[in-house]
């Protein structure tokens, strides 16, 4: 499967879970089937709002066969400003969105002998499209679901009936949720995965290291978010023009956004053909070509994905 | 219209196999400047280049169907050429979901998928196969998913599974290598497959190649050109079947190099797989014979150019050495030292006859 930009999609449904969760259903705007989707991917929705544009990253809560629509479910923030602001309160049946391609950086571990879930409030996410994957490759697993006390009849619905090894743990204020007594005597071969808040996944993983579990049986998830970061303005010393980064692009799609051919193939930080001489500013390296030295003299910068620390970077080029 | 197929090729014994003048002219010449020497030439597998053999997901040609019956044949000699390690079945239905969908998409008129729910139907026509089965469920099939569909498709195929910062072969469809063996390398790492390669992991093209394909996306696959030589059009170069052709190379004349030997070039292509995380690695053999080069202005000096500066490495490693010689003084013979165009492009739209 080659995919080549975005998918249109439209939304067919919206349901209200609990006065701040809502479930959206896409469909393929032109018909047809959306790719296969990775157990445990997200997809970046790209909301066009009357003032600004969105693009955020939810996970995928249908399994890789549902091709006929996509799934996400969306918490409102509080005093949200942002896109979950906008998806709760201005999103209705039948608008365009754009979604990306669904992107996998929180796989099922081909070889785990059993896979334990932890999930806090909406992290639950990507574990929904586990599930029916676990459930068909006959696998092994538990689920724990962490939540606040007024929202375990949400997650409860949303899991079905309490089967084997799906449990639903409200925490109240100043409650910490028993890790240790979910870790503590796993057969050799389990992985675990959380997804949550920051806090509950680091405990996750000390409680895990503390027990000796191997850092390679630890997942958390993570929407990546290795393209982005703040904004930055680069300007090209030969020419003295200048250009604006934006959060969600990288430099190099910001030169060829302004109709320069700048050199470059894999578009991964991988072959060197991009690194462009730097004159000024502090760089963000994030290849794999230049080396730790050549990364502290700072006089080279793979356009395809590092970025500045410093406001500017002037580039000899 | 569709391919018109070879259907009675041969890649042994006679050697039968030979390009038309329209395979010759989108034939993926790998030299794009007058050296050659390892890097991490990988770009995104995007449906463009300067060749048409990167028009599709997966390029399909006039050998197909011959190519199709010599891996039935490898197969038949040694089952072992397919294997696939029981963690892999999710990364098996990946595949033949993929291939299916693509040659299907691709060449409508050739190959169709129709699907209901799980119960799939496709049709195979060049190879004339009608196969209804229950996608998820390998008993409906014939043999498994991984070794069905990839009997069907043209080059090699490897599944490296993605765990502990590392990638692993842990299954492939081997029929058409260059000299490897996935008997002897299944279940390798990374950089242990990739060790008897030469000068590439002093430049640290390993480390930086492996953190890259950790990285690749699902629906953005990448491809590489990758080459080397061989005597007769012969596509099972195995260590296994090493006594078969080895000798080859002994055979070769300032009389008959021309006709003798191929530039064998692999289009590479990796994609990441939805339901298993794994990689698909294709690898996808194209030969050429000498004298179809020469009749190309451009890839004959230019590959004049690249055999002359060669590092003696790569001469040994490539297996290169007892006709590097003759191959040069042929070619020199026929390079005025004119400056060529950048790219693999062959820069005539017709050949001489």
């Amino acid at each position: 499967m080659i995919l080549d930009g975005k998918l249109a999609a439209r939304v067919a449904e919206i349901e209200l879970l609990n006065p701040t969760l809502k479930r959206f259903r896409f469909v393929p705007e032109s018909g047809g089937a959306f790719p296969t989707s990775p157990p445990g991917a997200h997809v970046l929705v790209t909301l066009r709002g009357p003032d600004r544009v969105w693009q955020n990253a939810y996970s995928l809560v249908t399994p890789p066969d549902q091709r006929d629509h996509y799934a996400i479910i969306v918490r409102r923030v509080p005093d949200s400003r942002g896109g979950s602001h906008f998806l709760h309160d201005w999103l209705t049946i039948g608008d365009a969105v754009e979604l990306s391609a669904p992107a996998s950086l929180f796989p099922i571990a081909s070889l785990a002998r059993k896979h334990i879930l932890i999930a806090g409030g909406i992290g639950l996410t990507p574990f929904l499209s586990y599930r029916p994957v676990l459930a068909l490759r006959g696998s092994a697993y538990e689920l724990h679901q962490f939540c606040a006390p007024d929202e375990v009849e949400t997650f409860r619905a949303l899991l079905g009936s309490e089967s084997t090894g799906v449990h639903v743990h409200g925490v109240g204020r100043g409650e910490r949720p028993d890790l240790a007594a979910i870790l503590a005597d796993q057969p050799l071969g389990t992985h675990v995965y959380t997804c949550g808040p920051q806090g509950l996944m680091d405990a996750v993983e000390e409680t895990a290291r503390g027990l000796g579990w191997t850092p390679h049986a630890i997942h958390r998830e993570s929407f990546g978010g290795d393209k982005g970061g703040e904004p930055f303005t680069v300007t090209l010393a030969r020419s003295g023009r200048s250009i604006a980064v934006g959060a969600s692009q990288t430099l190099l799609e910001a030169l060829e956004g302004e109709g320069i051919e700048a050199p470059c193939l894999c578009r991964g930080g991988a072959c060197g053909v991009c690194l462009l001489p730097l004159v000024d500013g502090i760089p963000d390296h994030r290849d794999h070509v230049l080396s730790d030295a050549e990364k502290a003299e700072g006089r080279l910068i793979a356009t395809c994905v590092s970025r500045a620390r410093s406001g500017t970077l002037v580039l000899d080029f | 219209m569709g391919i018109q197929f070879k259907t009675d090729e041969t890649f042994r014994d006679d050697f039968s196999y030979r390009n038309s003048d329209t395979a010759v002219l989108r034939f993926p010449f790998p030299f794009g400047e007058d050296r050659y020497m390892y890097s991490v030439n990988i770009e995104p597998h995007v449906k463009a280049g300067t060749s048409p053999v990167f028009d599709h997901a997966f390029d399909v040609d006039e050998h197909y169907v011959a190519e199709c019956r010599e891996r039935a044949i490898v197969l038949d000699h040694d089952p072992k050429r397919c294997q696939v390690l029981p963690h892999m079945m999710p990364a098996q239905w990946d595949t033949l979901e993929l291939l299916m969908e693509s040659l299907s998409t691709d060449y409508p008129e050739h190959f169709s998928l129709t699907r209901d729910g799980t119960a799939w139907h496709w049709i195979n026509r060049p190879l004339n196969l009608d196969q209804r089965f229950v996608f998820g469920d390998a008993s409906t099939l014939p043999c498994a998913p991984f070794e069905y569909i990839t009997r069907q498709a043209q080059g090699d195929f490897t599944l490296q599974d993605q765990r502990d910062d590392n990638l692993y072969v842990d299954g492939g469809m081997v029929t058409t290598q260059a000299d490897w063996s996935l008997e002897f390398d299944i279940g390798m790492s990374f950089h242990e497959w990739h060790g008897p390669v030469p000068l590439a992991h002093e430049i640290g093209v390993f480390d930086r190649a492996l953190q890259y394909l950790l990285r690749l996306q699902y629906g953005h696959p990448v491809r590489r050109l990758n080459w080397t030589m061989t005597i007769n059009p012969r596509l099972d170069t195995s260590p296994e079947n090493y006594p078969d052709w080895g000798p080859d190379r002994t055979t070769v004349t300032a009389e008959n190099i021309a006709g003798k030997l191929h530039l064998r070039v692999e289009l590479q292509t990796l994609f990441r797989l939805p339901r298993s995380n794994a990689i698909l690695f294709g690898i996808r053999c194209y030969l050429i014979s000498l004298q179809d080069i020469e009749r190309v202005e451009k890839w004959r000096k230019r590959l004049h150019r690249v055999l002359a500066s060669l590092p003696p490495e790569l001469v040994e490693y490539k297996g290169l050495t007892r006709f590097h010689g003759l191959a040069l003084s042929r070619l020199a013979a026929l390079d005025d030292g004119a400056p060529l165009s950048l790219g693999i492009q062959p820069d005539q739209a017709h050949l001489p006859a």
